[in-house]
């Protein structure tokens, strides 16, 4: 039941954006965020909407997994449509029915924060989706390379990221057995009152707690007896390099910045 | 009346998506009143999953499981009632343990099922004893406790609901020798003092061939092949393309007999190999060949 959850999901690939080097795919990320908010109009949202669907189409993920993801926060879509279409004012009313009013401007602007979101959804989980939490872990420990020199400890953070992704998945495994075990003892995890369904989630927290804990200290021996000792000259069995490829993307990506603001 | 049957059982995991995957496929079983039953399957035959369906964890895609007749999943309280009436003890059964002392994580299942005070202490009483936890044990907090102890501390706890079926998934995993000896010897007391009905999963065969009166194959799924220790054991081929093989011992004793030995055909356990070798000895007389074969059986 737990197994249905998606959070940061990488579906394996040999697409041209599942190679792409990860650094670059943050870079690309992060510029595809500036530019969606900088975008004004019809034209550039159009045209991000353009780079969405080939990004989308060049990595082959299906529709399906674009919705389930967008599932999450189809909510909060739905509060700003609403908020946006009743209280932005603007000249041309449509509709006036005692204190309803909706304006055309209300209208646009909801459209526009509605995709806003939704492209803003898909264009970051598309570098979930394509990048392992890995690569994406080292790609982020040397992009913050230059924050060592005030002393801040990036490897052991980035350490600490890919372990706790790495065990997503097991702690839902376990939960998900401690659930069975507990319900064959008769715990009832779905009826009653609040505090009665807050008391019943002891007998699952608790192994649970144990269990990380148990998985942790194991974890910290395996790495000790194989004399880990954090990032002082330690190198890399995948050392990530920039491919033509890459600098081509990074180039469209500025590019793309420029024509936005350009249509601004 | 059998006790528990399925039929028809199917169970498909996320249906309709790319992940689709058919856990078990078409499984019609019964168990008895009072049998012993032996389940056995490689991983991922599709073992969990059936035995979750047997007390209602999961429901079957399609086919359904009887408790006497009755549909578990009939109504929501029949079910959980069922959970009751059928225990199933999960692999590494002591993860599950969680309260401050032994004797309360045993009373969770009897207090679940909504008994007085006195009968709680009664059932956890009863199942320590059954699972040989001495009364300075249920004093302590389950963390304190060794792994042998933990695992019989939460076999005591579904013991502790006096299940009619009891489910034991490879309850003596991990567990050394003696911790084994003591875990089965613990079921069996339960069995005899309630008539109740046991399925052990395991991959023992020779655990298997000592205790059950019956034994069923999964295998991709599917019920395989089932019957008695010597109905199974005896067909090796069958055995050997489903990735498993009869006890060491009935191997060794095979050898042994294509050695030139008159050893009967039925060895399944250390013992019988044992006696019909003492047997032999005596008859003959003589023991040159026989005397080099105790270290073969300690292989076993």
């Amino acid at each position: 039941m737990l197994k249905d959850i998606t959070l940061g999901q990488f579906f394996p690939g040999t697409t041209i954006v599942h190679r792409l080097d990860p650094r670059i795919k943050l870079l690309l990320t992060l510029a595809y965020i500036t530019a969606l908010f900088l975008a004004q109009g019809v034209v550039a949202y159009a045209l991000m909407f353009v780079v969405v669907l080939t990004c989308l189409t060049l990595s082959k993920i299906g529709p399906k997994a674009v919705f389930r993801g967008l599932k999450p926060i189809f909510i909060i879509i739905l509060i700003t449509v609403v908020l946006n279409i009743f209280f932005v004012h603007g000249e041309t009313v449509l509709l006036e029915y005692r204190f309803i009013v909706i304006t055309r401007e209300g209208l646009y602007n909801a459209g526009f924060m509605a995709s806003r979101l939704i492209m803003l959804i898909v264009g970051t989980f598309l570098l979930t989706y394509t990048t392992s939490p890995i690569a994406l872990t080292d790609g982020l420990e040397q992009m913050l390379n230059p924050l060592k020199k005030i002393k801040l400890p990036i490897h052991e953070l980035a350490m600490m990221m890919s372990i706790a992704l790495r065990f997503i998945p097991t702690l839902i495994e376990e939960t998900d057995k401690i659930i069975s075990a507990q319900r064959a003892r008769g715990a009832d995890f779905e009826s009653g009152s609040l505090i009665k369904r807050a008391k019943a989630i002891i007998p699952l927290i608790i192994p649970l707690f144990i269990s990380a804990f148990r998985r942790a200290d194991e974890l910290a021996t395996a790495m000790e007896s194989r004399c880990y000792h954090g990032g002082e000259g330690r190198t890399r069995m995948k050392v990530l390099k920039a491919q033509g490829r890459d600098f081509v993307a990074l180039l469209l990506g500025a590019g793309l910045i420029v024509v936005i603001v350009y249509l601004r | 009346m059998h006790m528990l049957k399925t039929e028809s059982l199917t169970h498909v995991y996320s249906s309709g998506t790319p992940f689709e995957h058919v856990a078990i496929y078409d499984i019609d079983f019964e168990v008895e009143k009072g049998e012993y039953l032996g389940i056995i399957g490689a991983t991922g035959s599709g073992k969990s999953t059936f035995i979750s369906h047997l007390n209602g964890l999961i429901k079957p895609t399609s086919g359904r499981v009887l408790y006497e007749g009755k549909d578990i999943h009939e109504s929501k309280s029949f079910t959980r009632d069922t959970r009751f009436k059928v225990g199933l003890v999960f692999q590494y059964p002591e993860y599950q343990l969680f309260e401050s002392t032994v004797f309360e994580d045993i009373a969770f299942g009897p207090k679940n099922m909504g008994l007085s005070a006195s009968d709680v202490e009664e059932r956890v009483l009863e199942a320590a004893g059954f699972a040989g936890l001495g009364d300075q044990l249920l004093k302590k907090s389950p963390f304190e406790l060794s792994g042998g102890e933990k695992r019989r501390a939460a076999i005591a706890g579904v013991i502790a609901m006096r299940p009619e079926v009891l489910i034991l998934d490879e309850p003596t995993a991990g567990l050394d020798p003696r911790g084994r000896e003591e875990i089965l010897r613990n079921v069996m007391n339960y069995k005899n003092a309630h008539g109740a009905t046991v399925i052990m999963v395991t991959h023992d065969m020779e655990q298997l061939a000592r205790a059950v009166d019956r034994i069923v194959i999964l295998a991709h799924g599917k019920l395989e092949m089932q019957g008695t220790p010597a109905q199974i054991f005896s067909q090796d081929e069958a055995l050997s393309a489903l990735g498993l093989s009869a006890p060491k011992v009935t191997l060794v004793a095979a050898r042994l007999r294509a050695l030139g030995l008159k050893l009967p055909e039925d060895i399944y356990t250390t013992n019988m190999l044992c006696n019909a070798l003492k047997e032999l000895k005596q008859s003959k007389g003589k023991g040159e060949s026989v005397r080099s074969n105790p270290g073969g059986d300690d292989h076993a």
